[in-house]
């Protein structure tokens, strides 16, 4: 009996600490639980947890990419710009995506086909990506007004579908998508068993290059996706755009229960991370927490959540 | 199993600390209210004060201004910080909607990203003031900034008067596009003109004292002669300072920065640096609050309301 109760515990121990984290908020701030501030938890949560899905294909194989802020702001960079000269929603969207595959795509050759470190290789094209944004938008944000193409795109980060803000909506997709993915595909498994020993992966006949190639062009057109929410909800591409989104993205993965030497955890505990971490802002500004004290919390809450991983 | 419980445990008491020590200024009023209805109306007024970044001391100030003021006449404001990212700040501001202010001190990461925030905010009917940088949609019911253009104006006759109407004079630019370094650069150049001064370099540094140092580097090299430095912040003035002090050249180059700034006041006193132009955040700030305060009460506000500066000059 005791057994079964620390393994339940152990099973669901992301969504607990969750659970617990919205109760003690919402004893303390009743108005947590409008579904109006909900509604706007998720959503401001749902750039973080879609970066954070795509990362954690990257950890889970065991690497990872600290590019993706810059990929984001990159590819949201060109998304503005080809709103702003009203192209075709649908090109604008495929274009802005098809830059992250290939922002993945060159993290990726450059881990797999020149055996380069991933934090090494993705530092360099972070620093690459960034200055590209700067040269591309001349240091200076891209704004669109609400004509043309610019209602549409408007429409994907202010508008809900059935009464459910749209990039909530997009998020769980790629939740569904990424947990059918790492779950239910031979590719998943092998990421897994990449991460677990990429020798042994390797002996058994997976082309881990292939498939540490796919992780990283999955991230890459994730961070994209990112990309189109943020400059839709602003109407607006600003050159220093997700500074620092990695770090969020890689503590949402970590709160999740996912192991960074990679091969153990689950896509799900990523998207609670990044729950824990939106819920965390949120309930904060709601109490008057004063803002030199929310990034002293927001690291506390890492560790304390990391601490809790090390008792395995 | 134990270690688990109590480091939930434990997070829960900080989590419930750190509510108890801030909810002190927000739940005294609330308490008063149930005791006389009709004070109680301006006694749970709160508003909220949106900032863009909390690195710069002169965003420091304002909040500190902020919390003087709250702290004198009992109003409650909520300063939230936007870590200079346009996403986290109308995060912010949604939180506030959720906490349903009565109205809003907003400075933007940037004029363009936070339309979008100011146009929630006239949803959900809630006032908006913004201070120091402007909005570029929704509607804004007035904007209190530093009259920019006058303090380079300023700085501009002051440099033409250390240099007795001749010479050569370099430009350290803001964040390009940034109002701050259009509006002082504009002023500037407006008394270089009228005394036929020419600027010999104009290069942007970013607003930052790295780069000013590396930037001003730069124009040693390539400018023999140079007179007199004009950056758009005390930050690159300093910056400047640095690589003219290496060059061997602080004697003969006078350098003029904008803000005002804690190091750059004491450069003055010095005499490293010739002269700061000073805004006046803390005066930017109470005029801010006080005219959300009257749009609160329904009063009609100014459209803008110029911030006066003042140069600091040894």
């Amino acid at each position: 009996m005791r057994k079964s109760v620390s393994y339940y515990v152990e099973k669901y121990r992301p969504i607990i600490i969750l659970v617990v984290f919205m109760i003690a908020i919402s004893i303390m701030r009743p108005e947590f639980l409008q579904p109006s501030n909900l509604s706007n938890v998720l959503r401001q949560t749902s750039v973080n947890a879609i970066i954070a899905a795509g990362m954690s294909f990257a950890i889970l194989t065991g690497g990872i990419d600290i590019s993706v802020g810059s990929t984001l702001a990159f590819s949201g960079a060109v998304s503005a710009y080809m709103v702003l000269n009203n192209y075709n929603i649908i090109v604008v969207i495929l274009v802005t995506l098809t830059i992250g595959v290939i922002a993945g795509a060159m993290n990726g050759l450059f881990i797999t086909k020149f055996k380069l470190q991933p934090f090494i290789v993705t530092l360099a094209t972070m620093t690459i990506f960034r200055g590209m944004t700067t040269v591309f938008t001349q240091g200076r944000p891209i704004s669109f007004k609400s004509e043309g193409t610019g209602i549409m795109y408007r429409f994907i980060g202010k508008e809900s579908l059935f009464g459910i803000p749209i990039p909530i909506i997009i998020m769980v997709v790629v939740y569904i998508l990424g947990y059918y993915l790492l779950n239910h595909t031979s590719f998943g498994r092998y990421i897994y068993a990449i991460g677990c020993n990429e020798d042994a992966a390797h002996l058994s006949g997976i082309n881990t290059k292939k498939v540490k190639f796919m992780a990283y062009v999955i991230n890459g057109c994730l961070a994209a996706l990112a990309a189109i929410i943020v400059t839709a909800r602003l109407s607006s591409a600003q050159p220093t755009a997700g500074d620092g989104y990695e770090l969020d993205a890689i503590a949402a993965v970590v709160l999740g229960g996912t192991s960074l030497a990679g091969g153990r955890g689950k896509i799900t505990g990523t998207i609670i991370g990044a729950m824990i971490i939106g819920m965390l802002s949120n309930a904060l500004n709601l109490m008057d927490v004063s803002s030199y004290y929310q990034t002293i919390i927001k690291g506390l809450v890492i560790l304390v959540a990391v601490l809790l991983d090390r008792e395995k | 199993m134990k270690k688990l419980f109590s480091v939930v445990l434990a997070t829960t008491l900080m989590f419930a600390a750190v509510g108890c020590g801030s909810s002190t200024t927000s739940e005294a009023p609330a308490a008063d209210a149930g005791a006389s209805e009709e004070v109680a109306t301006e006694e749970a007024m709160t508003i909220g004060l949106v900032l863009p970044t909390l690195t710069t001391e002169f965003f420091v100030t304002i909040k500190e201004t902020a919390e003087a003021y709250a702290a004198e006449t009992g109003l409650n404001i909520v300063i939230l910080d936007s870590q200079d990212d346009a996403v986290k700040q109308s995060s912010n501001v949604e939180d506030l909607i959720t906490k349903k202010v009565d109205g809003i001190l907003l400075i933007p990461t940037d004029s363009d990203a936070v339309a979008t925030a100011v146009e929630d905010l006239n949803a959900a009917g809630i006032p908006v003031i913004t201070l120091d940088r402007s909005a570029n949609g929704g509607e804004v019911l007035s904007h209190i900034a530093s009259d920019n253009v006058a303090g380079g104006v300023m700085a501009g006759e002051y440099i033409v008067e250390l240099l007795g109407g001749a010479g050569k004079v370099v430009e350290l630019e803001g964040v390009p596009g940034a109002s701050a370094t259009r509006e002082r650069g504009e002023g500037f150049n407006i008394a270089m003109d009228a005394a036929g001064i020419e600027v010999v370099a104009r290069q942007t540094a970013n607003f930052s004292k790295a780069e000013g140092l590396t930037v001003m580097e730069n124009i040693l090299q390539a400018q023999p002669e140079i007179d007199a430095v004009f950056a758009h912040n005390d930050e690159m003035a300093l910056g400047a300072m640095e690589a003219i002090d290496a060059a061997g050249r602080s004697g003969e180059i006078k350098i003029v920065g904008f803000d005002a700034s804690a190091d750059a006041v004491a450069a003055v006193a010095e005499g490293t640096m010739a002269a700061t132009v000073a805004q006046k955040p803390d005066l930017m700030t109470t005029t801010g609050i006080e005219t959300l305060l009257q749009a609160i009460a329904g009063e009609t506000v100014p459209e803008s309301v110029p911030v006066e500066l003042a140069l600091v000059a040894e």
